[in-house]
């Protein structure tokens, strides 16, 4: 769905505007707003915080991914390393179980700290990472998940090693118990609504126009007079605070924060979850994550249910995600064409551009 | 859309299922057990112990069945959480039976503050925090950790052995910290002297840079190393020729580890280290649980003698057991009763008496060993040294073990004096 290929569709949309899109939305969506609204009032207290409460945080942070890969071309596996280390932050900074390390700082100071910090490493990983394309993007922000994995996990001076930190949760702010599960679920919704919205709006700015053209073209871009690199960066930037917010919430659910956290799996899980989902738009995330969750819960019960050694749970995971990457045809290793392939076609005809002439 | 609509609204039905069922008559107990990453074996032999406990009670305890969710771990802090989340939160167990390793134990104590209503008991991780720095009401614990597991060792291979310089290699995390306070405190308080520490990530699978760098100028190494991680250091150790005089830590010369495939556990033979169990113990109690331990599963699904993660799950089940039949499978408000019963039982393990003290750790008998060759060729320990009575201080001032500071890499000092 790049936008900038199609300079009539384009135009048609950045007049109707972004509020007018939002409140002109179909019922269906009004629909879906308020069952997420009312989902409490149904749900038990696992439902609220390990299935949609973990949705949406997995899910935030998924869509930092979405951003930067689906607008941006850039798939980046640091995400959920730049989550980790807001989270590592928000423990340092705020209180946790390890007083020694732990500074105690008020959450309105602390959790900005973080969460700049987090940006400053992601735009850091960022910067790094622009200068490479495809695969090598991939391969140096993988690299850079895996520094940083192994390196918490044996400097015990800051991060605690191995342990980690326990007892991380979220401030007490108007008197709520923020990890209590009905106020845990709708802090998730609200910074998932937030960040979708956010990485809406963003995406049909001009930033977010000139960044889906730095993805189609970034010769063209750059003989236009855009600076790709920049366009690059800052996108890891906006990514940056969308994967910290998520890495908060995350952190918060379990309050702990240890090397697993941001384990490689963990940076593979989310490249599952945004892939699963669909890269193109900012819901795909969202989608994946339950997918991710429900089958993350759910597979040892199903094993046992047909007599199977629950031991054996992590077959059904992979078996399911297969399926649906087979099913969706998204493959991790086709990504990249896809995405090219795709914009590339006429939305209505279904041809390639170059077909007309 | 759409689909998306109806997935969320079959969820949301879904969870109208989930709150409404909740069994009465059974008792619930979840159990973590690392089943996932290096700590494998250990976590399955774990829940043949914990399976050993039910099969002695019949699978039922004052008067009530017993229903058992085994959760998955990988002995990182964070499976532990998710584990326990599962199990408490989702499947609304009564208790909570692990977690099996160190670090996992510290990050369930933590999680235990936040469910107050639901008793945890210890698997067998073996941190000295998890109990000795702000413990959790309602965790309780009947194994000893790292450090009680360790005493006897240093004084033995000093003054037996005549070791009197020692290299440590070890996980790099809470538990093998454990473990090299206990026995430095003992090993430096005889004499002896350790002259470096080496540390490796929990999974190494590469040990070719630390045999490189082992010192040849010592009299032994301390290996504090366990399931997947001690087999692929003896076999690389062996492979590059290594002729050092081993010293082992608990789980080194487990039954984990002496069962293993392949010859490079053969260099174990005549390590002395030092645990909760002596496999080849004869006292009669002992006897009869590995007895039963055989009975309850058929030769080639167990090991010829419980490893000691099997006793840990079996001795804090059959606490538990124990306990709802005293209380006749009511557990009072709050699950007081329970806790009440917990705190104050003398547990008659078949690795001793065991008791707790006020923050509801164990104070039990520890065994020094060797490893020996059974005459049907297969390893196993055998007790050199029992020390009875070992509390968590051992036996140290409360003060003077205070001011030795929390293990780490490179606490405690080696010096004559504590």
């Amino acid at each position: 769905m790049a936008v900038t290929e199609h300079p009539g569709g384009e135009t048609a949309r950045q007049g109707s505007g972004f509020w007018p899109s939002v409140w002109n939305a179909p019922a269906s969506r009004w629909g879906f707003a308020a069952i997420l609204l009312l989902i409490p009032a149904a749900a038990g207290d696992f439902w609220l915080l390990q299935v949609y409460g973990w949705t949406f945080a997995l899910g935030i942070v998924a869509l930092s991914l979405q951003f930067l890969g689906g607008y941006g071309g850039m798939v980046s596996l640091a995400q959920m390393t730049i989550a980790g280390f807001a989270g590592y932050m928000v423990a340092i900074f705020g209180t946790s179980s390890v007083e020694h390390i732990s500074l105690g700082w008020p959450w309105w100071l602390n959790i900005p700290a973080a969460i700049f910090l987090a940006v400053i490493f992601g735009t850091i990983t960022g910067a790094l990472a622009v200068r490479t394309e495809g695969i090598y993007t991939i391969m140096i922000t993988l690299a850079i998940a895996a520094a940083f994995f192994f390196f918490v996990n044996q400097d015990y001076v800051l991060f605690n090693g191995f342990s980690g930190f326990n007892s991380v949760l979220p401030p007490t702010l108007f008197g709520v118990d923020w990890r209590e599960p009905t106020a845990y679920y709708y802090m998730t919704l609200f910074f998932a609504v937030l960040a979708y919205g956010v990485v809406l709006y963003v995406s049909r700015s001009p930033f977010g126009l000139a960044l889906q053209g730095v993805r189609d073209n970034p010769r063209r871009m750059a003989a236009l007079g855009f600076n790709v690199t920049a366009h690059r960066i800052a996108a890891y930037a906006f990514a940056s605070v969308i994967a910290a917010v998520g890495g908060l919430l995350l952190v918060w659910s379990n309050a702990q924060v240890s090397p697993g956290t941001q384990s490689i799996d963990w940076v593979i899980n989310i490249l599952i979850i945004a892939v699963v989902g669909g890269m193109s738009r900012p819901i795909g995330p969202f989608i994946g994550a339950f997918i991710f969750v429900l089958l993350e819960n759910w597979s040892e019960t199903a094993l046992a249910w047909v007599g199977l050694s629950p031991e054996r749970f992590k077959l059904v995971i992979g078996l399911g995600f297969l399926a649906i990457v087979l099913w969706s045809r998204d493959g991790v290793l086709g990504i990249w064409e896809s995405w090219r392939a795709r914009s590339r076609r006429d939305p209505l005809t279904g041809r390639a551009p170059g077909d007309d002439a | 859309m759409k689909k998306l609509l109806s997935t969320v609204a079959m969820a949301a039905l879904v969870s109208f299922g989930a709150t409404g069922a909740q069994a009465q008559e059974p008792i619930r107990i979840g159990v973590l057990a690392t089943l996932e990453g290096t700590y494998t074996v250990l976590g399955e032999d774990g829940v043949r112990g914990l399976k050993t406990a039910l099969a002695k009670w019949n699978n039922t305890a004052g008067g009530r069945p017993i229903e058992i969710i085994i959760a998955a771990t990988d002995a990182s802090p964070d499976s532990a959480v998710r584990a326990a989340r599962k199990v408490v939160e989702q499947d609304g167990v009564d208790f909570v039976i692990g977690p099996l390793s160190g670090s996992e134990g510290i990050a369930i104590r933590d999680y235990a503050k936040t469910q107050p209503d639901v008793t945890f008991i210890n698997g067998s991780s073996g941190a000295m925090e998890t109990t000795y720095v702000t413990p959790a009401e309602n965790f309780f614990r009947y194994n000893m950790d790292g450090a009680q597991w360790s005493v006897g060792l240093g004084e033995y291979i000093y003054n037996e052995k005549g070791y009197e310089t020692v290299a440590t290699v070890g996980e790099d995390y809470s538990f093998v910290y454990t473990q090299v306070f206990g026995f430095a405190i003992d090993f430096c308080k005889a004499g002896g002297e350790i002259t470096e520490r080496f540390w490796v990530p929990l999974g190494t699978k590469d040990f070719g840079s630390i045999i490189a760098a082992l010192p040849d100028d010592v009299d032994a190494i301390y290996l504090g190393l366990g399931g997947g991680d001690a087999v692929n250091f003896l076999n690389q150790y062996m492979q590059a020729g290594g002729e050092a005089k081993l010293i082992g830590g608990t789980i080194m010369v487990d039954g984990t580890v002496l069962n293993s495939k392949g010859a490079a556990k053969e260099a174990l033979i005549g390590t002395p280290s030092a645990g909760p169990q002596a496999d080849t113990w004869d006292d009669p109690k002992w006897q009869e649980y590995v007895k039963l331990y055989q009975d309850t599963f058929p030769e080639d699904e167990r090991f010829p003698i419980p490893s000691l993660l099997a006793t840990g799950y079996y001795n804090s089940m059959d606490a538990a057991l124990t306990c709802i039949d005293q209380i006749g499978g009511e557990l009072g408000e709050g699950q007081a009763d329970f806790r009440q019963c917990l705190a104050t039982i003398e547990l008659d393990a078949p690795n001793g008496t065991i008791t707790l003290d006020d923050k509801r750790q164990a104070i039990g008998s520890n065994f020094v060993s060797e490893v020996v060759q059974l005459a049907d060729g297969s390893l196993a320990t055998q007790m050199v040294m029992k020390v009875d009575g070992i509390n968590q201080t051992l036996g140290l001032d409360p003060e003077a073990f205070d001011a030795i500071g929390l293990p780490g890499r490179d606490t405690p000092e080696c010096k004559s004096e504590y």
